[in-house]
């Protein structure tokens, strides 16, 4: 089957996941049930699309296959911003305070992390590695901290930190939606410009400067995208930066190519097939008695455990 | 011609090029040898702008390396590091057609295309150009990397140690490829290249490194003397002539 036969396929299950999730039991709620189906649809394309993107390109920058934009840290420092407002003005504030202001002050404060990361990574010319191993001291630091305060909080309060531990769908705000759909739009816009490169890239440093691309000023691009992107999903549903790992792996396993044009579209499909599906799972089979991530990350867990025991083999 | 002034480069607190000054002509096959650590690659390198110069100047054809746009560098230098190894699914013809990016921007042309099949040809690659590059051995993915570069289609074409983990028949091979891409082509080549018996036989000029320092540098029949050589490898040579080739015996 040629990359694209499978685009298709891709496109058609995506599709059909969809429509069962949209209309399985709705009943005679429409008017209740269905917008709301749809703003869960939408939040689970917008954050999966940008999740499959930012992971696949951070491995093409990094020419590693295991690695996903949460060793950069983001993802603690989510948590370490969700239990510092917890822990500083309690959850009451939280649950009270403005989901816009709240939203954006999240987003803000993690590309304002990044933005100051890299500006201190690339004044000394320095590589992508030394960036990540930066990342991973501070996602360190983050987690210590976040635990250190959720020791201290009321256990009641902890409560609320734990629930933002695990990415969830059940209750997006539509508002949110908007603003974050609108900027992940304009941070893709900014990306098809450089996504020529990322073929080149896959190569490796050396060959990509032999053959004329500015290494430097591109890799820049890159990050300072999946920054956005990344910061962009997690404050709306959650550190959810595993599925990733899984959708990309998946992606290359099924789409047996290099080309980024197919692997980006099949990585998007992937997510998207993964999470409606496991949406789906969610609320038809354990009625809401678990959350998206946990069934993500098991699930990922065992076709991780697999990947090995295969490769161990051959 | 690449010219090369007052070139100097540091490692930490290593000086891993000191003040090397040299001139690279055109049309000819230009060889780096020298002992282990001597800057050879690192001097490749800092021409072929994979890394950065501390202090010099670099022109390639009279026009400063730092500040040439990347692109149209890609169409007039080309350079092939020692170890090249992908995880990607590549098979051989897909590779050599990244050769052909800085001219199309991923989106190749038939021209461009007509260029990959030239490569390909002329690497003797045709019957395994839709095989995958982990079922290659690796004579074979060396001249496949080579093919890459020929469809680039640089006036200079720099190497890294083309010879490494090849065995006699391939090294053979690819010093004669390099030998008809000057000779037919009209191409300029540089190698970094260890095996200085292939530097004697093949290159018409040869620079010696040593401590990030040139040594010596002269055509072969300059170069290839005891004398010379024990100056640049501390070690013993008898330099014996062979069908107008002169040959180095060190092995004993």
């Amino acid at each position: 089957m040629t990359p694209k036969a499978k685009t298709i396929l891709l496109t058609a299950v995506s599709a059909v996941v969809v429509t069962i999730y949209l209309f399985l039991d709705l009943g005679g709620n429409w008017d209740y049930a269905l917008p709301r189906r749809i703003a869960k649809v939408l939040a689970m394309i917008l954050t999966g699309g940008a999740i499959a993107l930012s992971t696949t390109v951070f491995q093409t920058i990094t020419n590693n296959r295991i690695l996903t934009p949460s060793i950069m840290g983001l993802d603690s420092l989510y948590l370490l911003i969700q239990t510092v407002v917890i822990f500083m003005v309690g959850s009451t504030t939280l649950t009270m305070m403005n989901n816009h202001i709240h939203f954006l002050m999240t987003v803000g404060i993690m590309i304002l992390f990044s933005g100051v990361l890299y500006k201190v990574m690339f004044r000394g010319g320095r590589n992508v590695y030394f960036l990540l191993l930066i990342g991973i001291i501070f996602g360190t630091l983050f987690q210590s901290l976040s635990s250190f305060m959720q020791i201290l909080i009321d256990p009641n309060e902890f409560q609320i930190v734990q629930d933002k531990m695990f990415a969830s769908f059940n209750n997006i705000n539509t508002d949110l939606l908007w603003i974050a759909g609108a900027l992940i739009l304009a941070v893709t816009l900014y990306f098809l410009r450089f996504a020529k490169y990322l073929d080149v890239l896959s190569l490796g440093r050396d060959q990509a400067v032999n053959l004329g691309v500015e290494y430097d000023y591109v890799v820049k691009q890159f990050l300072i995208i999946i920054a956005v992107l990344v910061s962009i999903s997690t404050a709306l549903v959650g550190p959810i930066t595993f599925l990733g790992l899984l959708v990309v792996n998946v992606t290359y396993e099924f789409m047996k190519t290099y080309r980024h044009r197919y692997l980006l579209t099949g990585s998007l499909l992937i997510s998207v097939i993964t999470l409606v599906g496991g949406q789906l799972i969610v609320e038809k089979v354990f009625t809401f008695t678990t959350t998206l991530s946990v069934i993500i990350n098991f699930v990922g867990g065992v076709y991780f455990i697999y990947l090995l025991l295969k490769g161990s083999r051959t | 011609m690449i010219r090369v002034n007052h070139l100097f480069k540091k490692y930490g607190r290593k000086q891993v090029i000191e003040d090397v000054s040299i001139q690279i002509e055109k049309g000819k096959i230009t060889s780096f040898i020298g002992p282990n650590g001597a800057g050879k690659s690192t001097l490749l390198s800092m021409i072929s702008r994979l890394i950065a110069k501390d202090a010099g100047e670099i022109t390639i054809d009279d026009q400063d390396l730092t500040k040439s746009k990347n692109r149209d560098l890609a169409k007039k230098i080309s350079i092939l590091k020692q170890s090249n190894f992908t995880t990607l699914r590549l098979t051989v013809r897909e590779l050599v057609s990244f050769g052909r990016f800085p001219y199309s921007q991923g989106k190749l042309t038939e021209t461009d295309w007509k260029h990959v099949d030239e490569a390909i040809r002329y690497l003797n690659l045709e019957d395994i150009q839709h095989r995958y590059l982990d079922q290659l051995s690796g004579g074979q993915q060396q001249r496949a990397y080579i093919a890459m570069v020929v469809a680039q289609d640089t006036e200079y074409i720099l190497l890294d140690e083309p010879l490494n983990n090849l065995d006699m028949k391939h090294a053979v091979q690819i010093m004669k490829i390099l030998r008809r891409l000057v000779d037919d082509l009209g191409k300029t080549v540089v190698i970094v290249i260890h095996d200085i018996n292939f530097a004697s036989c093949y290159s018409d000029h040869i620079v010696a490194l040593k401590d990030g320092k040139v040594v010596r540098e002269g055509a072969p029949h300059e170069m290839i003397h005891s004398s010379v050589l024990k100056e640049i490898y501390n070690m013993d040579f008898n330099v014996e002539r062979f069908n107008n080739h002169r040959i180095c015996l060190y092995y004993t």
